[in-house]
């Protein structure tokens, strides 16, 4: 009797969860499993394994030069971004944080980033740092005295160039939660701290940073995982060049895949991406369970 | 004295903060209002000396961006429509009913968040193919229209309507169903707006995945579209930028005017935990 009441209740509440339960079996779960599974083939054009591997793809994988660039230039990526974007972020959360007359336009201006997708930020992006003398980047160089630079088309600066690119890109995310963050501060505690004659510096220093700081790791952590698995502007900008300099993780991916059919490896590198993503992640949950409870 | 002086900084400051930000925008705007002569004159500069308008017909002569923008309209509606669907069915199976396994199927969810799109992309690619789904809206939008962090988001949200709601309809007769159309959904409303809002947005700004799913001129969103500007020899700047306005307009509108709504459901993750 308990049982079949049960059995009832089960059926009845899949019927509210399987459409989205058939959308991530069929979309997410089992391609995750293929992947995996493919990853230990070699495929032929059609995607269809033929030759076992084993796990002999991911040794050919870690020792090669091509894909420990690969890893190496998507940290390096993230390094450059992810820091860069929180910190000015931050700052115009901290300006966007008085109460003044007309704040609320420059919030919504800080916030604009958030609608300008990769395809459109890549294009205007592109023509800042068009190589010429007319590229707005060069032309303020030159302005300085500097030297002109092929931004994008030089080993060095390419991955850099990208890395603005991006941080511009992420700015109205960050700024919206980082604001969200300043705004749910106790009052309170700021006003015992100005009548303690505590200066802006130390107010900021000693109360707003510590109480901010579960924010801010929320931040980090959505970052760097987006970061990871940019690539409209890579595809857009660069196609992974000069001389593999920006062929990250996700690019070199869909070069393996869908440019040379090599599903097999492609593959393998996508699991190792799901690795370091799911890494990530569970940082991610352990730190919000934190913050759960000592609020 | 010292708080007038303060004030002025701090405008300054903020103004100078916007102009840093928006500039790129500026940029896109200033040169799509120029001539090509113009736009790539030197010294570039972003306010244009005779604003003209002739940029957006020779975009739109070359490429199909009209045709781009409705493939974009549909297939972004399909998915948003589609995730308020999906998720709001689930967030009320996991607020309002009682069954065995809700902790176990409420982390099946949690766990799709884990999983990157990128690392799904070759199978869930060779099966649009097998399914003959490339260059069509199903292959486009299907894939789409669950999402676990929509579902977890009115969950949220219906976890605050008070409990005795659900106690009171059943004594009045009202199945679970009804109570879920007529009761719960319409209370929903912002929560169901914020979702919206950033479905819309999301699936507009899209690029991996319509860019494999499209090989027809005829079936490519904006996102990719917006290249084939960038690649004829003939077309100059202010074409390009003409393009990228065209295709910018939309995503930021839905912003200036979803603002609220978006800003709520981005901080729910952040602030509340």
């Amino acid at each position: 009797m308990q049982r079949g009441k049960k059995l009832k209740q089960l059926l009845y509440a899949l019927l509210y969860l399987s459409p989205s339960l058939l959308i991530f079996i069929v979309f997410i779960f089992y391609p995750m499993l293929k992947t995996v599974y493919l990853s230990f083939y070699l495929t032929n054009p059609h995607g269809d394994p033929v030759v076992w591997k084993g796990i002999l793809n991911y040794g050919t994988l870690l020792s090669s030069e091509v894909f420990r660039k690969s890893l190496f230039s998507s940290l390096l990526f993230v390094l450059y971004t992810v820091p860069g974007t929180i910190l000015i972020a931050l700052a115009l959360a901290l300006l966007a944080n008085a109460r003044l007359r007309g704040i609320a336009v420059f919030r919504t201006l800080y916030s604009a980033t958030i609608g300008v997708s990769v395809a459109s930020a890549a294009t205007i992006w592109m023509f800042l740092f068009a190589p010429g003398n007319n590229g707005m980047f060069n032309y303020l160089l030159t302005l300085l005295g500097g030297p002109k630079v092929g931004w994008l088309v030089t080993t060095q600066t390419a991955l850099p160039a990208l890395s603005l690119m991006s941080i511009w890109m992420g700015l109205g995310f960050n700024f919206i939660v980082l604001l969200g963050g300043l705004q749910s501060l106790p009052e309170d505690i700021f006003e015992s701290a100005r009548i303690d004659g505590a200066g802006w510096w130390k107010q900021l220093q000693h109360i707003t940073f510590p109480l901010l700081s579960p924010t801010l790791f929320f931040v980090l952590v959505v970052d760097t995982i987006n970061t990871f698995q940019s690539f409209g502007q890579f595809n857009i900008l660069t196609q992974g060049g000069p001389d593999n300099a920006t062929n990250v993780i996700v690019y070199s991916i869909y070069r393996e895949a869908f440019f040379n059919s090599r599903f097999g490896p492609a593959s393998a590198q996508a699991v190792i991406l799901f690795v370091i993503i799911l890494a990530l992640t569970l940082i991610q949950f352990g730190v919000v369970e934190r913050k759960v409870h000592y609020q | 004295m010292k708080k007038r002086l303060t004030q002025t900084l701090q405008y300054v400051l903020l103004t100078a903060g916007a102009l840093a930000v928006v500039y790129p925008i500026l940029f896109a705007i200033g040169i799509s209002l120029m001539d090509a002569g113009e736009a790539s004159g030197y010294p570039p500069h972003v306010i244009p000396h005779h604003v003209q308008f002739s940029a957006f017909p020779a975009a739109l002569e070359t490429a199909p961006l009209a045709r781009f923008m409705i493939n974009s309209f549909v297939v972004s509606l399909i998915v948003t429509i589609a995730q308020l669907i999906t998720a709001s069915l689930a967030a009320y199976a996991f607020a309002f009913l009682e069954f065995p396994f809700k902790r176990t199927i409420f982390l099946i969810f949690l766990s799709t968040l884990m999983i990157p799109g990128e690392s799904t992309l070759i199978p869930n690619y060779l099966t649009m193919r097998s399914l003959g789904w490339i260059d069509t809206y199903q292959g486009l939008t299907v894939p789409f229209m669950a999402t676990a962090f929509g579902t977890f988001l009115l969950r949220q949200y219906f976890l605050t309507l008070p409990k005795q709601l659900f106690d009171a309809a059943r004594i009045d007769g009202c199945g679970p169903f009804r109570f879920f159309r007529s009761i719960v959904l319409p209370m929903a409303r912002p929560a169901l707006g914020t979702l919206g809002v950033y479905a819309f947005i999301t699936t507009w700004n899209q690029y991996l995945w319509p860019l494999l799913m499209t090989n027809s001129t005829s079936m490519r969103t904006v996102q990719i579209g917006i290249g084939m500007l960038q690649f004829q020899d003939a077309t100059t700047w202010n074409v390009v930028m003409a393009g990228v306005v065209v295709i910018l307009l939309p995503s930021l509108l839905t912003i200036v005017l979803g603002q609220k709504q978006l800003i709520k459901g981005l901080t729910s993750g952040a602030v509340k935990g």
